[in-house]
Parts: structure tokens; C-alpha cells; sequence
């Protein structure tokens, strides 16, 4: 440098860069990095790049807004703190702007909206059986449970009913659904209580439940499977007994785990009294599912308005009434319990017949059967249509292409997901296009009890109830 | 559950009888479908009603499930907002219904009668444009803050881009050839 | 300047850095530590890949740090919305060199099935990205292959992505 300033100073109106110059230069930027082009070349930068750039640093209207509000009261102990949204406990992308005096959480507002995915304006420009492919990655965790929300919604405004066999096979899927679903939340909150091996052995037992999953609809997660008027698939052979060997070692496992947490101190300490709501708030704020029944309200859809036959099965609705993090833990471990009853009850008691309408109108044409290659179109169909008859041929075009046309009309369909109330406001204007699609996802509602849990919870605490609800953040942000 | 009806129809009449008798100039129309009921309102007596439906025991709409908007272009009235409403006593479910227009978009929040409506309202704010009179912060809430538009209704483009294979083109989902229905022009 | 460096290069076939760099490449690649970007379904499947059957630990990579400040790997599992694109910028940056990027699963890498105003078309647009993974979501053995490949281009010291900008092509105008 010092050859700079003799530079400098013998030639002061030479265009040199002075040495202040070259310091700004090396200085990396929030949002720039060494690969990015000078900003000469800032022409060519995307519209993303830019908003890059513009960045973090500030954060958003709303953390000026928290801060202000928090320095304003002149009170200097307060800090604000951003948890998120790329956060390992906020269970997937959720941003808390947290108020803290000391350990002390003051206030807390969470904001939602980085998972947004334009799913229910997507479903508008795809057919009625295509919308499944999209419902099915909201709630990511009970993707059961979106579609065949969906399609009951989808087949009330077509005035149809399922066949009783693919009904029972929807309970079947949609209870094992629950387990792996609450087996995700006891794992992951585990994790984040310091319970570390809980995470391992939640994920193992899901591996087991993916693996039936995986049987019988192909996939291990967002499987497309449930459809308007039946489900695409029967069950492969041997199912039944694999899943009749999962539910007897699940049993063990449940054990297992309450083993480890139910009376274990570490746990009790953290979950008791931690994120207690009463009775007016739950109402008000329109929580349903675990948490609704951790305060004491014996409330389950499953009960209250049956869909696909649960009226048949024999299972209780576990509630506590202690409203808090525990409360929620027990609730869940005992579900999952009546959920392995279910799944027995609807074994024994499976229906044959049918797993789609054969309706021409409505049922979905391919069928589908193992091959030397694989699962594909069934080589007798596939006869069928190209050689036998031209009308099915027709039929089985119009139909994959255009799909079934769905009256006019809008209807609400509610089911019971792990998480609470599922429900679908589902409108169409008569065509083979869905005109609105509306979800009602209850991690969306479920997070509003958040700022108001938080009040005097120290941070740790934070997360706990945070973790409590259950949020899954595809369903929240859709 | 049948796919006619979810509920007899006579659990929601004490309901329809009384708000006959005391908003019966509120209610611009009533209609069932598949066994729900929708009620149409006048958007300005709509806190009064909601909360007579919340407050008055044969009615006990203590939950307020979804509340959610609709883009209807073809009438003047666009904007629908639609309140999904659930009695647990009574186990019956009813919808209430407003319009307006995108020039005059506002409708009175239901915050006071049903807190949980805070982020739906946000949310149709969001995608739809309706202002709630009243809402104490109605900012978008999944869009980023500084976002134009109000991508929910049916006048906002899908907004994809072309996907170019090795030997196909792929044209964004709004330009696909099988549209049967409302077309996005 | 002359003299800093060019020293080094001058030695006989250059033996003494190039062991030195493939030993430097090979423990990298053996601990190559992720940082947890999970956003959506793919985030799942990537927590089954860490967990107890797919097991990422024998492959020095069950430390998924949350902070970025301790990671070499960005695993993009799940959409990325335009509210998202700036704090997966900002995350990459706070990352310390070298540091590598997979994108995974059909969305990251291209947008996916939401080809829509929401969601960005491919993080590549973003962060210069390594290893490409499909698959909605991909298998845990599918992640462990794209992790596998992208060990095998660490150990082979091949030159990392760098980041292709495009005019602008949004729909969304502001």
C-alpha cells in the first residue's frame, strides 16, 4: 500500500484507486459473495439475485416494526431475536420474531409464508384426479389424509359414494398414516428436547410403516393413491399379514418409548405446564385435534361426523385435561394406540369387491396389474381398448385427458389428520376443471395459539410448545 | 357418512327460523347443496349475525372452521367470502356467505366474534385483495410483504415458465391444450 | 509480486502439492458436514436418510449443523418460494469455503411440478449447485448416491459450480 500513497502523492490527479477505495472493494457484502459479477454487469443479474441482495440485513417490515416496538417502551432489557426460518427446531420453515427480556419471552410473532406454493391456485388449472398429485405434498406429513379429504369432497359434489372395500382401504392407509405421522412428531420433538436416540427410534418405526405404505401404493410418501370414487390400487398379496406383524411389534415399541419418557424427570420437567391454554382459547381460536383434546374437549371428527366407515369401528378418543405440552405427548402416544386398534378392526372386517366405480363417468378407466416389467397398464385392458372396442378406447381418452366433469356447486369436508381438523372447501362451476380449491389446514390454525402460549415461557420453553402443535409448514403455507 | 345429506335437515332449522325472525332483512338468500346450507348476507350486518349465531344456545357456533375466498368474475360482485361455521353441541355445520365488489372490497372482520379468523382474514386478504374494517394487522401473511397483486384470483396469471426437454416443449400449465372450463383470458 | 506462489509450482512434477491436495480433497469429502436446509417433503426423506436404516453417519455426515458457519454441504431438500430465496442466499453465504451444494429433489433442482408464481425454478438460479438429485421425493439410496457422486467429484478435486445468471425472466414485475 505504501507504494500506493507515494503514488498518490506524486500524482494526486492521476486516476489511480485510492487505497479507502480498493478497501471498499474487497469488503464482501451481505448478499454479494466472490462469484457474482462486478456490479457493472448488474444488468444481467435475475430478479432473484436481487432480491438477494436486498436481503436480510433488515429483515422485514415486521422486524423493524418488533424492534421499534421494543426499543420504544425505552425499556433496555429487551431484546429481539429472529429464530428462523432456516432453523433446526421450528419444525420446518417457520420464523419466530421473539421479544426477550433475559431468558424470559416477552412476545412472539411467527411469521409463515416461506413454504408458499401457489397449490390451491396449481389445482385450478389441472383436472379433478390431478388435483390429488397436488393436495397430496401440503401437509406432507398425512398425505393420506389430503387426498382422501379431496376426493370425499370431490365425490359429495359428484353425489357418489366409494366402494365399501376402497373406504376400508382409505381407514387402513389413513390410520397407518396417523401413527407415522405422530411417530415424525414424537421423533423430531425428542430430538429437540434433547431426547436424541427418540429420533432414531421414531424413524425406525416409520421405515416400517413406509414399507407397507410403500406395498401398497408404491410410494413412500406422497403417493397419489387415493382417487375420486375408490383408490387406484387394491392391496398386494400378503399385506395383511405384513401389516398384522407391524401392528403386534408396534405395540412393543409404543411401550417402549412411554418406558423412556412418560415418567422419565428430564421430560416431565420440560413438558409440564409448558404452553397451557384454556378452554376459551382453544375454542376461540379454533384449535382442533390433539391440542383440543389435551384441554380437556372430547372432540374428534371421527366420531362426531364419520366418513368412510369409522362409524363401524370401536376405538375411544383419549383427552387430558391438563392443556399443556405433557398433556399433548399423552394424547398422541394413546392415538396411536387406538390407531393400531382401528387398523385390526378393519382387517378383520375388509369388505371384497371393487376398489374404484366402475361408472363410466367417473371411475378411472386404466387398470392397472403386475407385469414381467413392473406395474403397468394391464395387458387385458390394453386389449380391450385397442383391439375390442373403439368406444372404450373413446371413453378411456376423454377420460384421462379431459377427466370426469364434476357439477356444479360447493361443498366443506372435514376429516380428522393427526393435526386436527382437515377440511376442504371445494367449488366447481361444472366443468373438468376444479374452480376453487380451499384448504383448511389445521397447522395453519393451530399456529395462532403460538404468540399466545409464549407469554413468561423462558426459550427453551419455546420450542417445546412450539413443537406441541405440530406444525407441519407445507400445510401452513400451502 | 351418505353423500346426500351430512345432517337432517330439522337440526338446523331452530337456526334458520330464528334468524328469519330477527335478520331476516340481513339474509339476501338461502341455499342448500349435498346437505349443506349456505346463508347470504349482507355484508354490513354481518358481525351482528355471527354473533348471534355464536352467542345464542340453538344456534352455539362456538367454532368458526375456515373462512375462505372466492374470485367469481362473471358477476359483479367478485369477492366471496365464505364463513365455514360448526356448532359442537348441535353437531351442525353451516356456511355464511358475503360478496362484494374489487372496487369496494371491504367486509367487517369477525376477530371479535371468533379470534381464529386473524390469519384467514390475512389470508384472503393476501390472495384475493378484501379489506377486513377492523382486523388489528392486516398485512399479507404467506406472500412476501412487498408483493403486487393478489394472486388468488382468477385475473392473476398462473405465472410459469416454458420447459424446454431435448426434443419437447413443455408451454406453462395455463396454456394447456385440455381446458374445459374457465379459461385464464 | 512475483515470487508468492509461483515457488511452490516450480517444484519437480509439482508431487508435494498435488499429495497434498488429494489428501485434503479426500478429508473433505470423509467429512463432509450438511447444513440443515430441509424446507418441505424432501426434508423428511432427508431425515429418514440420516436416521438409523439409511444410516449417513458411515459416511461422516449424520452432523447436520444447524449453523452454516460449521458446514461444507447445502442439501436444498424441498421448494423454494420467492419469500425463501433470499434466506437461502444468505444462508449459503454465511457458509465457509469450500462449500458445495445439492439440490435435491425435483423442486430444488427445477422447479418441480409447481411451475407457478410461487416458487422459484430451480435454485440454481440462486446458488451455484453441485449435484442435482430427482425424485419427488428421491429415495434415501437415491440421496446417498447424489452424496456418493458428489464425494467422488470432491475426491477428484474437480472444480465446483459456478453460479449461471440469466436476464431477468419473472413474472412477477418489482
Amino acid at each position: 500500500m505504501s507504494d500506493l500513497e507515494s503514488a498518490q502523492q506524486e500524482a494526486p490527479e492521476r486516476d489511480r484507486p485510492t487505497q479507502s477505495q480498493l478497501v471498499q472493494e474487497a469488503i464482501v457484502r451481505p448478499g454479494e459473495a466472490h462469484d457474482l459479477p462486478a456490479p457493472s454487469a448488474a444488468e444481467r443479474v435475475s430478479v432473484n439475485e436481487r432480491r438477494a441482495q436486498q436481503v436480510l440485513a433488515i429483515g422485514g417490515g415486521d422486524w423493524a416494526e418488533v424492534s421499534a416496538r421494543a426499543h420504544a417502551e425505552g425499556d433496555d432489557d429487551l431484546m429481539v431475536i429472529n429464530m428462523g426460518p432456516q432453523h433446526p427446531s421450528t419444525h420446518g420453515v417457520l420464523r419466530l420474531v421473539v421479544t426477550l427480556r433475559g431468558e424470559e419471552v416477552t412476545s412472539l410473532q411467527p411469521v409463515v409464508g416461506y413454504l408458499h406454493t401457489g397449490i390451491e391456485k396449481s389445482i385450478e388449472y389441472r383436472t379433478w384426479v390431478q388435483g390429488v398429485t397436488f393436495v397430496t405434498r401440503m401437509d406432507y406429513l398425512s398425505p393420506i389424509f389430503n387426498e382422501t379429504a379431496y376426493c370425499l369432497a370431490v365425490e359429495k359434489l359428484l353425489g357418489i359414494e366409494a366402494p365399501p372395500r376402497a373406504q376400508a382401504l382409505r381407514v387402513l392407509m389413513m390410520e397407518l398414516n396417523r401413527v407415522s405421522s405422530h411417530l415424525v412428531w414424537l421423533a423430531t420433538t425428542g430430538l429437540e428436547l434433547g431426547a436424541l436416540s427418540i429420533m432414531l427410534y421414531g424413524f425406525r418405526e416409520r421405515e416400517e410403516i413406509l414399507d407397507i405404505v410403500e406395498e401398497v401404493t408404491g410410494l413412500r410418501m406422497n403417493h397419489a393413491w387415493v382417487r375420486p370414487a375408490g383408490v387406484s390400487q387394491d392391496l398386494p398379496d400378503g399385506t395383511e399379514e405384513h401389516v398384522r406383524a407391524f401392528i403386534g411389534d408396534m405395540r412393543d415399541k409404543i411401550d417402549e418409548y412411554e418406558t423412556l419418557l412418560t415418567n422419565n424427570p428430564i421430560w416431565l420437567e420440560r413438558t409440564r405446564g409448558i404452553g397451557v391454554l384454556s378452554t376459551e382459547q382453544l375454542v376461540g381460536l379454533g384449535i382442533t385435534g390433539p391440542m383440543l383434546r389435551a384441554g380437556g374437549i372430547a372432540h374428534d371428527l371421527r366420531k362426531a361426523e364419520p366418513y368412510c366407515g369409522y362409524e363401524q369401528y370401536d376405538f375411544e378418543v383419549p383427552t387430558a385435561d391438563t392443556s399443556d405440552v405433557y398433556a399433548r405427548y399423552q394424547i398422541r402416544i394413546a392415538e396411536m394406540r387406538e390407531s393400531l386398534k382401528i387398523i385390526e378392526q378393519v382387517l378383520d372386517a375388509m369388505p371384497s369387491g371393487p376398489v374404484m366405480l366402475s361408472d363410466p363417468k367417473v371411475g378411472w378407466p386404466a387398470k392397472l396389474a403386475l407385469g414381467p416389467d413392473g406395474l403397468g397398464n394391464s395387458p387385458a385392458h390394453v386389449q380391450h381398448i385397442m383391439g375390442e372396442s373403439m368406444e372404450a378406447l373413446i371413453h378411456h381418452f376423454k377420460m384421462v385427458t379431459e377427466g370426469i366433469k364434476v357439477p356444479e356447486g360447493e361443498v366443506y369436508v372435514t376429516v380428522e389428520s393427526p393435526r386436527g381438523e382437515l377440511g376442504y372447501h371445494v367449488v366447481s362451476d361444472g366443468s373438468n376443471l376444479p374452480y376453487r380449491v380451499h384448504v383448511r389446514d389445521p397447522s395453519f390454525v393451530n399456529l395462532q395459539t403460538v404468540p399466545v402460549m409464549m407469554n413468561g415461557l423462558l426459550v427453551a420453553d419455546v420450542i417445546a410448545a412450539l413443537s406441541s402443535t405440530d406444525p407441519v409448514l407445507g400445510g401452513v403455507d400451502r | 357418512m351418505s353423500a346426500e345429506t351430512t345432517q337432517p335437515p330439522d337440526l338446523i332449522q331452530p337456526v334458520l327460523t330464528g334468524l328469519r325472525e330477527r335478520f331476516g332483512d340481513a339474509i339476501r338468500e338461502v341455499s342448500g347443496h349435498r346437505g349443506e346450507v349456505t346463508i347470504e348476507l349482507d355484508t354490513a350486518r354481518l358481525v351482528e349475525v355471527a354473533t348471534w349465531l355464536r352467542d345464542d344456545p340453538a344456534a352455539a357456533f362456538t367454532h368458526l372452521s375456515d373462512l375462505s375466498g372466492t374470485d367469481y368474475p362473471k358477476r359483479p360482485d367478485r369477492l366471496c367470502v365464505d364463513y365455514h361455521l360448526y356448532s359442537r353441541e348441535h353437531n351442525v355445520r353451516l356456511r355464511l356467505k358475503v360478496r362484494v365488489t374489487v372496487e369496494d372490497p371491504h367486509v367487517p372482520t369477525v376477530t371479535g366474534v371468533w379470534p381464529t379468523a386473524n390469519w384467514h382474514e390475512r389470508e384472503v386478504y393476501d390472495f384475493f385483495g378484501v379489506r377486513f374494517d377492523g382486523h388489528p394487522n392486516l398485512v399479507r401473511i404467506l406472500m412476501p410483504e412487498d408483493w403486487k397483486g393478489h394472486p388468488q384470483r382468477k385475473d392473476y396469471p398462473l405465472g410459469g415458465v416454458d420447459v424446454d426437454y431435448i426434443d419437447a416443449h413443455v408451454p406453462p400449465p395455463d396454456t394447456r391444450r385440455y381446458k374445459g372450463g374457465w379459461t385464464s383470458t | 509480486m512475483a515470487g508468492t506462489g509461483s515457488g511452490l509450482e516450480k517444484l519437480p512434477g509439482g508431487i508435494l502439492v498435488t499429495t497434498v491436495e488429494k489428501l485434503a480433497n479426500w478429508a473433505r469429502k470423509g467429512s463432509l458436514w450438511p447444513a440443515t436446509f430441509g424446507l418441505a417433503c424432501c426434508a423428511i426423506e432427508m431425515m429418514a436418510t440420516g436416521a438409523g436404516r439409511y444410516d449417513l453417519a458411515r459416511f461422516g455426515m449424520e452432523v447436520f449443523r444447524a449453523s452454516p458457519r460449521q458446514a461444507d454441504l447445502m442439501i436444498v431438500a424441498g421448494r423454494v418460494s420467492q419469500k425463501m430465496a433470499p434466506v437461502l442466499r444468505t444462508i449459503y453465504d454465511q457458509m465457509p469455503e469450500p462449500k458445495w451444494v445439492i439440490s435435491m429433489g425435483v423442486c430444488a433442482t427445477s422447479g418441480g411440478m409447481f411451475n407457478n408464481y410461487a416458487i422459484v425454478q430451480g435454485v440454481d438460479q440462486i446458488v451455484p449447485v453441485d449435484m442435482y438429485v430427482p425424485g419427488c421425493p428421491p429415495r434415501p439410496e437415491m440421496l446417498m448416491d447424489g452424496i456418493l457422486r458428489l464425494h467422488e467429484k470432491i475426491r477428484a478435486g474437480e472444480p465446483r459450480a459456478k453460479l449461471v445468471l440469466e436476464p431477468a425472466t419473472t413474472t412477477q414485475e418489482g
